[in-house]
């Protein structure tokens, strides 16, 4: 599938590391291709409005004016103004998530117990590559989970399952607005939201 | 004018406010509110004060911001109290985490059933969409705006606007994603929370996102805290389950140094 041409001259091709981060802006008009090269590999992002980074993605904005919690194509990724940044054009993934949040060396502390407090996790990415653009933790807020699969069961029960991505599947989002896109691959291991491997993702610009 | 009484405002001094819940003493009440429908508010309280928020005529719905008073960035983390604890849905015994993993609050009453972690507030832009103006001087302000007021006077900023959680209105999730709105007038219905840290609240009472109704449509929300103690060591609560055993051990250790 990722014979899918491109719409438009690449700009920008980059395959991001496992477990690391990664950010770039994305002008208004441009698209971003994000491809799972190993398959089932969650890329965590968010998205700041690059002329005003107090104006930044917001879930909740997001999930109640489209009345649904999963990301298809034709989702709208407003802002904390309830301003469209960004609109997912195309995925050969069913949906992706953006209520299960970051990972955390805290939280996994949590939730898995305190022996993996020393592991790296998506809010060290985060805020390591914010840093780079002025940005510190109370910008830090909700987030994109691509290729991430957090089902509700009826009585609540929320829980990150396996995923429904595979090598190759990738998802494509153009930007409405000139957008600092900043992403951590998933380093994590204690569940199987990377099928328990991180792996590479390659990430194309193009316009 | 001065000593003039309205249906929505502060008990000043708060020790002489009435109609309290039982076993509060009024010499132990640090704030009492009447917030109107539209309006908002704003508190620090200690550790272990108790919160109490009423829906005294139905169509209360309290976006809600918890930061920790005594720290810079420590606040309310909704993916985090949803994801940690297994559990979209908001209720007795849950607690409300921080992004560093400990207790701001655990919710101790819960006589509503129907909160939301999921959708927000209101934004200045949905409410025009809505109501044809949101801004905060309009008859429809917007819960984000409110919230920034609320966070700019307690000395923080816009940008500390983060997700917050929705008391009183409730949001259900299908399997296939799509979100069910619960919102019929409950009148009476109330929420307790116990604050585990120190704790900056900061709510605005405005009309839940996915509330449909063409009018602006908000009532009255009764706020009430008094001086109380955290979780005691025995407390079952802190044992329900592994993860929340962690939660409050994590808070424990930062609260004791």
């Amino acid at each position: 599938m990722t014979a899918t041409p491109f719409s438009g001259e690449v700009l920008h091709d980059e395959v991001v590391d496992a477990r690391a981060p990664w950010s770039h802006v994305v002008r208004s008009g441009q698209s971003l291709r994000i491809v799972d090269l190993g398959g089932n590999q969650a890329v965590d992002c968010v998205l700041f409005v690059a002329d005003d980074p107090t104006e930044r993605y917001s879930a909740p904005d997001t999930i109640a004016a489209q009345g649904n919690a999963f990301l298809t194509v034709g989702s709208v990724l407003l802002s904390t103004e309830g301003r469209p940044m960004m609109t997912v054009t195309g995925s050969t993934v069913e949906r992706h998530d953006t209520i299960g949040g970051a990972c955390s060396k805290e939280s996994n502390a949590l939730r898995y117990g305190f022996h993996t407090m020393a592991q790296h996790a998506c809010v060290e990415n985060f805020l390591h590559e914010m840093a780079r653009h002025g940005l510190d933790a109370r910008d830090l807020q909700s987030n994109i989970n691509w290729f991430m699969n957090v089902p509700v069961d009826p009585d609540g029960t929320l829980g990150i399952v396996d995923g429904i991505s595979a090598p190759g599947l990738w998802v494509e989002v153009r930007a409405a607005v000139d957008v600092l896109v900043v992403v951590s691959n998933c380093p994590q291991v204690n569940n199987p939201c990377n099928g328990f491997d991180p792996t590479p993702v390659r990430m194309v610009v193009t316009g | 004018m001065a000593g003039t009484q309205v249906d929505t405002m502060p008990t000043v001094p708060p020790a002489t406010a009435t109609d309290l819940p039982p076993g509060v003493e009024p010499t132990d009440v640090l704030w009492d509110e009447v917030v109107a429908g539209g309006g908002y508010s704003w508190g620090v309280l200690p550790r272990g004060a108790r919160l109490r928020l009423t829906d005294t005529h139905g169509d209360a719905c309290a976006a809600l911001l918890l930061h920790r008073a005594d720290h810079p960035t420590e606040r309310l983390n909704v993916a985090d109290t949803v994801k940690v604890q297994w559990q979209a849905y908001l209720g007795e015994g849950a607690l409300l985490l921080s992004g560093v993993g400990r207790v701001l609050a655990a919710v101790v009453e819960d006589t509503s059933g129907r909160h939301d972690a999921l959708c927000g507030t209101t934004t200045a832009r949905a409410n025009e969409a809505r109501y044809g103006e949101g801004a905060p001087h309009t008859a429809c302000p917007n819960g984000r705006d409110h919230l920034a007021l609320a966070l700019t006077k307690a000395g923080r900023s816009r940008r500390e606007v983060a997700p917050n959680i929705n008391l009183f209105k409730g949001v259900t999730v299908e399997p296939d994603g799509a979100l069910t709105f619960a919102g019929e007038p409950r009148p009476g219905a109330h929420v307790e929370l116990r604050a585990e840290m120190p704790l900056l609240v900061s709510m605005a009472n405005v009309p839940h996102p996915l509330d449909r109704r063409t009018a602006y449509t908000a009532t009255a929300l009764r706020v009430t805290a008094w001086r109380g103690d955290p979780a005691a060591i025995d407390d079952p609560a802190r044992t329900a389950t592994p993860e929340v055993e962690r939660a409050y051990a994590a808070t424990d250790m930062e609260m004791s140094r």
